[in-house]
């Protein structure tokens, strides 16, 4: 199979750089599965995972991240994230935090009666996609 | 002539200043690989983030009700200067020339009609700032707390200025830091964040770039990274600033040390000659004393 290159970087970080068979990507609008020559196209991220096929070695393979983009292009996928973890290292109580600090913001958001109804929708999905993907890490 | 004791005393008061110093620059040096190699490290993010939203920028940037922090509230009447000090000081020219620069601009806009407002981000520049515009201030930020500087401090900073920004506070927003070019030379820099600017040069040799499709759609992808992108900025010129600051440090308490080492010398041999002026005196009176039996 044709590999591609995969980049993961964080503000603070290249967290990976290697080639792979395939790259799903928790999208805005859903997950997707980015292979070899997949037409250019830039997504948002949602809190979610984020998981690689056919990476050389013993290489993570499943990072949660949040908030971002991903750009593919052709031979590489490049996927910025403002926070981006293996899964390995998250654990239950960082999804808490996480999930308290969405609920916080939604809190806000509500409470701000001249901020858009749209924001507070925002941060409201912002907090069932932090719990669904608590959900799928934690089992 | 000043007396032996007093000589002995400043050359051991030197002496120590000297310890000082060099300790500080041995500090400064081991952080300054540090701040470089995280300055080193955020740079893929920020490169791509800029080359992604310059992309967007063009392609929905001029049309009809692009997303204000692109194309700006229409005037430019309320500026926003954010200016990136040290917190601490005994870094040579670091904080001056920040700030310098930061007053030579609030200088030209207000001579131009508009009207200024200073942020800070670190004690020092509030500081020298404080002194004749201390009425144009609108905030502080404080990272002295901060040992390592993370993505989280620049996105905090970020979401001030645009909450600021929303509620319609300032039109255009500069951010005032040095770029580190190397350990003896900062470049003091402004940089306009808001509305978002980007290199016109780089825009016509991107035009070749392939065709993107955007999801959800380019207006929504902008409208999510423009914020990321205030906060990508500001993280970045912290690094930088960072790297400077440590620098500057680094040179500043060198040049200390080399000039406590002249002043111990100096020292050193006026300590001598009249250690040696004491004792001729002695035996001429010795001497003398001895003639006159």
């Amino acid at each position: 199979m044709a590999k591609m290159q995969f980049d993961l970087v964080s503000p603070e970080r290249r967290l990976a750089s290697f080639e792979v068979d395939a790259v799903q990507i928790p999208g805005a609008d859903g997950d997707m599965t980015a292979m070899a020559d997949h037409a250019p196209m830039i997504t948002t991220l949602r809190p979610g995972v984020l998981r690689v096929e056919g990476a050389a070695g013993s290489a993570e393979t499943a990072y949660f991240v949040t908030g971002g983009f991903a750009d593919v292009a052709g031979p590489s996928v490049t996927v910025l994230a403002e926070r981006a973890l293996p899964v390995s290292e998250v654990t239950a109580e960082m999804m808490d935090g996480f999930i308290a600090e969405a609920r916080e913001a939604l809190d806000k958001a509500r409470a701000d009666t001249e901020a858009p109804q749209n924001a507070a929708d925002a941060m409201a999905k912002l907090l069932s996609d932090m719990e669904a993907a608590k959900g799928h890490m934690m089992g | 002539m000043p007396n032996l004791k007093d000589l002995k005393n400043r050359i051991a008061s030197v002496k120590s200043t000297r310890k000082i110093t060099k300790a500080m620059q041995m500090v400064a040096a081991a952080k300054l690989r540090r701040a470089q190699e995280s300055a080193e490290m955020a740079r893929p993010y920020a490169e791509k983030m800029e080359a992604v939203m310059s992309g967007l920028a063009r392609a929905v940037g001029n049309a009809e009700g692009a997303p204000r922090l692109l194309a700006g509230t229409g005037k430019s009447d309320v500026h926003l200067l954010v200016v990136m000090t040290a917190e601490r000081g005994l870094c040579g020219g670091f904080n001056s020339s920040i700030v310098k620069l930061a007053r030579t601009r609030i200088h030209e806009l207000l001579r131009d009609g508009k009207t200024v407002k200073i942020l800070t981000v670190g004690k020092k520049g509030r500081e020298q700032l404080k002194r004749d515009h201390a009425d144009k201030f609108v905030g502080h930020v404080d990272l002295s707390e901060v040992k390592r500087l993370g993505y989280a401090d620049a996105a905090g900073i970020a979401s001030d200025i645009l909450g600021r920004f929303d509620a319609g506070e300032f039109d255009v927003a500069t951010i005032f830091f040095n770029r580190f070019q190397s350990v003896i030379s900062q470049v003091p820099t402004a940089t306009q964040i808001i509305p978002a600017q980007f290199d016109a040069a780089e825009d016509a040799a991107e035009d070749t770039g392939p065709l993107y499709e955007y999801e959800p759609s380019e207006e929504a992808v902008l409208e999510d990274l423009l914020p990321r992108g205030v906060a990508t900025q500001i993280f970045a010129a912290l690094l930088e600033n960072g790297a400077s600051e440590q620098g500057a440090r680094m040179s500043a308490m060198d040049n200390a040390t080399r000039n406590a080492g002249d002043m111990i010398e100096r020292l050193t041999i006026e300590y001598n000659r009249s250690r040696q002026a004491v004792i001729t005196n002695e035996l001429i009176e010795i001497i003398s004393g001895a003639e006159a039996l």
